[in-house]
């Protein structure tokens, strides 16, 4: 379990003071995937370079498996940092060596014997599935590949913690679908827990099972992804949200001269596969008309959200949140 | 002019001279720029071991020997030259002053090779545990080494150059040769074989310079 700790990071140069963080305190799960959304300059960066003590806190205190990281020496630091894989957006691999060595790379720090290496490189490299490509050199790889040889040595190790800094940014939209798919099978086969900072919802929504918007240096809102998807509190989120095709206000443009009160109906897990809106719409004599909807999957959950106008008598009207409450559905009013 | 008079196995002598003070001194160069080269970068700010004082120290000595021109560093380090090699005439006697000289260029030029290099490298081999020394010897160096070698080949060729400068006082080697006959003699046609012997050797060394660079280079 992670513990972050009234996190801040301030740098002063001599015309003024800026706060990366302003205060950030987290509690990460042993075994999840937890995502860290923001815009670029918001302070993800600094705050997973935290984790690992890329970057040190001007205060505050990082706690990992109980044990406090802010208060280890040089030595020890060196040797929690190879208990925790990092993987980044430009790969940062060693152009001089082959794809084998590099992933040999942090096991030679760790001081293991050269044939020990060697087969624990070609175990990682199977789970990442380059074993054909172990001796080219980086360079011969795709972007996706290379990527790839990132995540193996980030493994070699077997670490406790895998810190991805932006992993897919610099990857085309199709690449991007397969190292995520690479990082939940990991994450499952492993039980390995992940943090991850991305500027795309899509990333959050494909594997994360929380998430933490942050903003100028503070978390602005924190919970499951799903919730987060389909009740976003804070305005960055919203934006986020509506960026990657989420938009919940969408529904405005279209309502004016609507009868009829509205409802934001969201649906997750089971409830969004039942017919449950004709079902109501039968049951109780009101019509209903869909003025902006959105259905799909976070993660495995499935989901829909729907905005729609009632029409009918106005008692089956107001009895039609209740009822549908009663089915797991979580039922809003909105007002042009 | 005339070919037939040359002397050539004064020539040949005076050639196999200049090879002898460009290759010592471009070893002795690379043993002491290296190490040099790599300790201004590791110094300067915002670098694993960021130490101003020693930094600007070390950055004023290199940027006073590269300011004095070869010429007067020459006649100068006479003294201190007697003392490392024991003569201050002859190829021995060139060897400290051309050292002297371009051992400091070829330290920036490694310092500013490290310095291209992507941060990302050293990010990662942080992150990884690796400390300074692991660092610099398993990740920076290796990732360095084409831009190394092609800092190697023009250190070399300024040597070559700036070993016939050592002739004005009585360096030995090709230079030698071009300022007794050629110029105080006034026999043009030593000149100008000499010159095409100097010019035959820059081109060879570029030349296999270029492929050794291009053989190294993985990215």
């Amino acid at each position: 379990m992670i513990v972050l700790e009234n996190l801040r990071k301030t740098y002063a140069t001599p015309e003024r003071v800026s706060h990366a963080l302003a205060g950030v305190s987290l509690r990460i799960e042993r075994g999840e995937i937890f995502g860290i959304i923001g815009r670029s300059g918001a302070g993800k960066s600094t705050l997973i370079r935290m984790l690992n003590l890329l970057e040190r806190p001007t205060e505050g205190r990082v706690e990992i498996d109980g044990q406090e990281i802010t208060a280890l020496s040089e030595a020890e630091l060196r040797r929690f940092r190879q208990s925790v894989g990092m993987v980044f957006q430009h790969f940062n691999l060693l152009s001089s060596r082959t794809v084998i060595d590099n992933v040999c790379f942090p096991l030679r720090l760790a001081g293991m014997g050269r044939r020990e290496q060697r087969e624990r490189a070609h175990e990682v490299l199977a789970l990442v599935g380059l074993s054909e490509h172990a001796h080219k050199y980086p360079r011969q790889l795709s972007g996706g590949q290379q990527q790839r040889v990132g995540i193996a040595r980030a493994l070699a190790n077997k670490p406790r913690l895998l810190l991805c800094d932006e992993a897919t940014s610099a990857l085309d939209p199709e690449t991007t679908q397969s190292i995520l798919r690479l990082l939940l099978d990991i994450n499952r086969r492993l039980g390995l827990t992940i943090v991850l900072i991305t500027h795309g919802m899509d990333v959050i929504r494909a594997v994360c099972d929380r998430v933490a918007v942050i903003d100028a240096g503070v978390i602005v809102e924190c919970g499951d992804v799903l919730d987060v998807f389909l009740h976003p509190r804070h305005g960055v989120t919203q934006s986020l949200l509506s960026e990657s095709g989420l938009d919940a206000e969408g529904w405005r443009d279209v309502a004016q001269g609507v009868q009829g009160s509205l409802l934001r109906l969201s649906f997750k897990g089971a409830s969004t596969l039942q017919p449950l809106l004709s079902r109501v719409s039968r049951d109780l004599g009101v019509d209903l008309s869909i003025l902006q909807g959105s259905v799909g999957r976070i993660k495995d959950t499935p989901y829909g959200q729907l905005v729609v106008a009632v029409q009918g008598q106005a008692d089956a009207c107001a009895r039609l949140p209740e009822v549908l409450r009663a089915e797991g559905v979580v039922c809003e009013e909105l007002h042009q | 002019m005339n070919f037939g008079n040359i002397d050539w196995p004064l020539i040949g002598e005076a050639t196999i001279d200049t090879l002898l003070m460009t290759g010592f001194s471009l070893l002795f160069t690379v043993i002491i720029g290296l190490p040099l080269g790599i300790i201004l970068f590791l110094t300067s700010p915002r670098q694993m071991l960021s130490n101003a004082p020693v930094y600007q120290v070390l950055s004023f000595i290199v940027n006073v020997l590269r300011s004095v021109p070869f010429l007067i560093l020459l006649i100068v380090m006479i003294p201190l030259t007697r003392v490392l090699a024991g003569t201050s005439l002859g190829v021995e006697g060139a060897i400290p002053p051309l050292v002297a000289s371009a051992a400091p260029f070829f330290a920036r030029l490694v310092e500013n090779v490290l310095r291209e290099l992507d941060p990302g490298v050293s990010e990662a081999c942080r992150a990884m545990g690796a400390n300074s020394r692991q660092t610099v010897l398993l990740a920076l160096l290796p990732e360095a080494m084409t831009g190394i070698v092609a800092a190697v080949i023009v250190t070399a060729i300024a040597l070559v150059g700036y070993s016939a400068m050592s002739g004005v006082i009585g360096g030995g080697g090709l230079g030698d040769l071009a300022l007794r006959f050629g110029y105080q003699r006034y026999q043009t046609d030593v000149m100008i074989v000499t010159v095409v012997i100097l010019v035959i050797m820059v081109q060879l060394l570029q030349v296999f310079g270029d492929r050794l660079v291009a053989r190294l280079n993985r990215k």
